[in-house]
């Protein structure tokens, strides 16, 4: 099914339904319905085979999503915060775009040698076109979003229609939101998560409220001022809420539910969060580009009974991504391609409809049974509890011995003095790898090194102690929390010669 | 097999679905005791909803038979959704937190 009949049904079940806050900008689903036919005329006026969008998202993510679905061409929203020449190789990449910009964006990507046209532009022109309505084949691509490239070269990730209905259906009711909900998004509109919660949010009847540039006394403000009731933040925004709410004590009383996810969130700040908003329904998602969002999902339920449980067992799960949603099969695999059974860590295969695992250019990864490699090392409980331990191309392979940063990191940042740490392994001569552990302080301590390392060994083998211990004011991460391994490897790779 | 993704209409009242999962079984698909149309197709003037078939369905709900074929009402209508005359069954799904 085409993801433009999310869009119908809304409409045609909820006409007057507020839709989207924008800014200034407010549309009822109708509004936004009869705006996205009138793109689709102004994309298929262009003659152009793919839509990019270069800008900051809010109105304009659900609006070129479902005019691009309508006039029958892909959609790939790009990181507005690359440079100038990072964002030409991606637009180059594509067939034929039509290039859609924010204004402050436009100078950018006007010497990219394709057709231009700002975000308010398009927006008058849609309000006159002539509408189109296409309804592309459920197997075409509608969506081509580029990995982040913190490893190496982005991949573009295809999505089709199928996929992400699929993903949509399986995973929310349609219409089931309360009249008055209304849905936060500040995620980045180039993330798979903005393209997911433009579509999940609509179909499931809520309003969404868009905040282009993430700033935590703002984002309090926005929920206060909107009435939202539900929210979704990467880990660096959980961590400026939480410190805005540590600041001032402010009451969110609209607010049931906020989902965290993007990459790992440490314990402890988990723990402070749920502390802070004792009323909020907790909710850890865990997803990949590739699998069109949500594969599993830490529930409130779940976060409760962790947070209470005597049982070492249940209370573990705090730090678990939860169960597999109904509509994904999950495998854990040895080295040696054997499914392991429960407790064993090995890595994450994931099947299901909304799970595509092509890329352009490269084509399908799935393997001969639909299996996508998600190469994230992972463990499921007893109770079928999904466990993830980091990126399996992060092992650092220390003296022959295989070493998963997270599980150094999961002691690190339960120390007092700790607020965040990342571990990584450059290259050394004698050891193949070392194990670095980059930490920043919690406010005002000054922690020494060797007393961290002691606290590492007292509760893992002596092989996972840090041979360094260095000290920043901050880790290094993209936009989305992801901290950028890579550059804190080469910065100490170069340091050593 | 009908594939999946085909919308198909009701010739009786106001009921489109749209195929998620599709089965042989669908083949006999109806809405309102009356075979269901391709949503483009021209609909029967002289069909009659059956009484017997007319308990409707839900907007946006899932429904299903057990041979695991799968429909997503997009339109709803008075109509009773079956394979033959055996009704479809309205898949429960168990609540999920929002996510996104």
């Amino acid at each position: 099914m085409s993801i433009s009949l999310l869009l119908e049904m809304a409409a045609s079940s909820n006409p007057d339904r507020t839709a989207v806050v924008s800014g200034e900008i407010r549309l009822t689903t109708s509004e936004l319905s009869e705006l996205a036919d009138g793109g689709a005329g102004v994309i298929a006026a262009s003659g152009a085979e793919h839509v990019a969008y270069v800008g900051t998202g809010g109105v304009m993510l659900p609006l070129l999503l479902f005019s691009s679905a309508r006039a029958g061409v892909a959609f790939t929203p790009l990181n507005y915060r690359l440079s100038e020449d990072g964002l030409r190789q991606l637009i180059d990449r594509l067939p034929a775009p039509l290039v859609i910009a924010d204004a402050e964006y436009h100078d950018v990507v006007a010497g990219a040698g394709k057709q231009v046209i700002t975000s308010d532009e398009f927006i008058v022109a849609a309000r006159t076109a002539e509408p189109a309505a296409e309804f592309p084949d459920p197997e075409d691509v509608g969506v081509v979003l580029f990995t982040s490239g913190t490893t190496s070269k982005p991949k573009a990730v295809e999505l089709t229609h199928n996929n992400l209905t699929s993903y949509i259906t399986g995973t929310v009711e349609f219409d089931a939101a309360e009249p008055g909900d209304a849905a936060l998004i500040c995620v980045p509109p180039y993330h798979i998560a903005g393209v997911s919660a433009a579509l999940s949010n609509l179909y499931a009847g809520r309003k969404m409220v868009y905040m282009p540039q993430f700033d935590a006394v703002e984002w309090v403000r926005l929920v206060r001022d909107e009435d939202v009731t539900s929210a979704t933040v990467v880990p660096t925004m959980l961590d400026r809420i939480v410190s805005a709410l540590e600041r001032d004590t402010i009451e969110l009383p609209t607010l049931r539910n906020l989902a965290y996810g993007g990459s790992k969130v440490a314990l402890p700040l988990v723990r402070k969060a749920l502390g802070l908003l004792p009323a909020v329904g907790f909710v850890n998602a865990y997803g990949l580009t590739e699998t069109s969002s949500t594969i599993a999902v830490l529930t409130p339920d779940d976060h409760r009974e962790a947070l209470s449980a005597a049982d070492e067992a249940i209370a573990r799960r705090l730090g678990s991504v939860g169960q597999p949603v109904p509509s994904i099969e999950v495998q854990i695999r040895g080295e040696d391609g054997a499914v392991l059974g429960p407790g064993q860590t090995g890595e994450l295969f994931v099947r299901g409809e909304q799970v595509s695992g092509r890329y352009t250019d490269i084509g399908s990864v799935l393997d001969a049974d639909g299996w996508f490699p998600t190469k994230d090392i992972a463990m499921l409980d007893e109770g079928g509890y999904l466990f993830i331990g980091g990126r399996s191309d992060d092992t650092i392979i220390r003296g022959g011995e295989n070493i998963a940063p997270a599980e150094i990191e999961d002691v690190l940042v339960e120390h007092p003095s700790v607020r965040d740490c990342v571990v990584v392994g450059p290259e050394d001569p004698e050891w193949g790898q070392i194990i670095v552990a980059v930490v920043v302080p919690a406010d005002g301590a000054s922690p020494d090194p060797d007393e961290l390392r002691a606290h590492v060994r007292a509760q893992l083998r002596g092989s996972r102690t840090p041979d360094r211990v260095v000290f920043r004011d901050e880790l290094p991460t993209n936009a989305t929390g992801k901290v950028l391994r890579r550059e804190l490897v080469d910065e100490f790779q170069r340091s050593r010669t | 097999m009908i594939k999946n993704g085909t919308r198909l209409q009701s010739q009786v009242c106001d009921t489109q679905v749209i195929v998620v999962r599709s089965a042989d079984s669908l083949d006999d698909l109806r809405a309102g005791g009356v075979p269901m149309v391709p949503i483009d197709a021209e609909r029967s003037a002289d069909a009659t909803l059956d009484p017997a078939f007319s308990d409707g369905n839900v907007m946006g709900k899932r429904y299903v038979d057990e041979n695991g074929a799968e429909v997503l009402v997009t339109k709803a209508g008075a109509g009773t959704l079956s394979i033959g005359t055996t009704a479809l069954n309205l898949k429960e799904a168990k609540p999920l937190p929002a996510s996104d």
